[in-house]
């Protein structure tokens, strides 16, 4: 009975643009238009409602390869570094936002167009895999879709700490 | 003393040269560098003649360019690179909105992309990378000699930052500053490459006339 239970929580997972499995939610995935063979990246919200997980990998059908970087600013140089893994706490929602951590997403397959949508899945540490859809932005957006200015959201979330760098 | 030299490096070897040549190099250097400071000193302008000159590219279509194309308009000049997925896109987002913004004033203005990493970005990707954020923005490259020039020129830091073992496997740390050049060619300012769209056009408009 529990295993009919579990099957049915994991055949739930909504198709658009939000994902749950475990505790982990993972919403509000949005994308950059980019060029085929270039690099694009996502940005998302995670949100942990269980214990205590990190965010350990990610993949993509669109990129050769998906990983999460952090971009920061170091006495005026713009510097980009891969991140081993970023935790999340338990309702401290992690926003992934432009000039900060981010997942940085290598060879592009195909060319990302403004209005596209693709899959992109997360691995961690204890949820294991959550997929969810990423809508894409023109190149350079600063937000996702249906958060201007004007709606106030600030996307920049939290400050976000602990992330281990590479 | 023996002046046997190894092959390979050119260096004598195995012989150490006498202490005091290393004090004749010293002295050297210190000349060369009080010459250096002076004739900075001497030739005037202060600051203003320590960001920008003369350079030499290419543009999308991989005609050379120099900076006297440009002469007429105000510059703002932005280094970075196209792999670049997060800060780069970021910052000429802000520039496109910041020139939509200007009004007329933008007509005065060419904002310009210069990569720092010429040897993936070809003149055609760096037209198509510049050309998604603003049809106004222009995008340069050039061989590696030529953008280490202009970088010097710019006082641009560049380097690459091995992220794994391929070829391609490397990130571009650099300098994230914008140059407000003048229709001469002179540096006039620096602009934060932070600042929001509406900034950036605010301490623009202040400069151009």
């Amino acid at each position: 009975m529990r295993r009919v239970i579990l099957a049915a929580v994991l055949l739930a997972i909504p198709v658009f643009g939000f994902a749950q499995q475990n505790n982990i939610r993972v919403e509000n995935a949005w994308s950059r238009a980019a060029m085929a063979g270039r690099t694009g990246v996502v940005y998302l919200t995670i949100t942990d409602t269980g214990v205590p997980d990190r965010l350990t990998g990610a993949s993509s059908p669109v990129a050769a390869s998906a990983d999460l970087h952090e971009s920061f600013t170091d006495h005026g140089v713009a510097k980009m570094r891969g991140v081993a893994a970023l935790p999340v706490e338990p309702d401290k929602p992690v926003t992934l936002a432009p000039s900060g951590y981010h997942i940085m997403l290598t060879g592009l397959k195909r060319p990302l167009n403004q209005g596209d949508s693709f899959p992109v899945t997360l691995v961690f540490e204890k949820a294991g895999p959550v997929t969810t859809t990423v809508t894409v932005q023109k190149a350079g957006a600063s937000m996702p879709m249906g958060h201007d200015a004007m709606g106030g959201m600030n996307m920049q979330g939290m400050p976000m700490q602990g992330g281990q760098r590479q | 003393m023996s002046s046997t030299s190894d092959p390979a490096t050119g260096r004598p070897g195995g012989v150490r040269p006498p202490s005091f040549i290393y004090g004749i190099i010293g002295l050297l250097v210190a000349v060369l560098l009080l010459g250096t400071g002076a004739f900075v000193w001497l030739s005037g302008d202060g600051t203003a003649s320590l960001v920008g000159g003369p350079f030499t590219l290419q543009d999308g279509n991989g005609k050379q360019v120099t900076d006297r194309d440009f002469r007429g308009k105000y510059m703002l000049v932005y280094f970075g690179y196209t792999f670049c997925p997060d800060v780069c896109p970021t910052t000429l987002n802000e520039v496109a909105d910041a020139v939509d913004r200007l009004g007329p004033k933008a007509d005065r203005l060419q904002p310009i992309f210069i990569t720092v990493d010429p040897k993936r970005d070809t003149p055609s990707v760096v037209k198509q990378y510049a050309a998604a954020f603003s049809p106004r923005l222009i995008g340069l490259t050039g061989s590696p000699e030529q953008i280490a020039q202009v970088a010097k020129e710019y006082r641009v830091y560049y380097a690459e930052h091995r992220a794994g073992p391929g070829p391609g496997d490397y990130t571009m740390d650099h300098s994230s500053i914008l140059y407000l050049m003048g229709p001469d060619g002179k540096f006039i300012a620096p602009i934060r490459a932070d600042e929001t769209g509406a900034e950036m056009a605010a301490d623009l408009a202040r400069f151009i006339s």
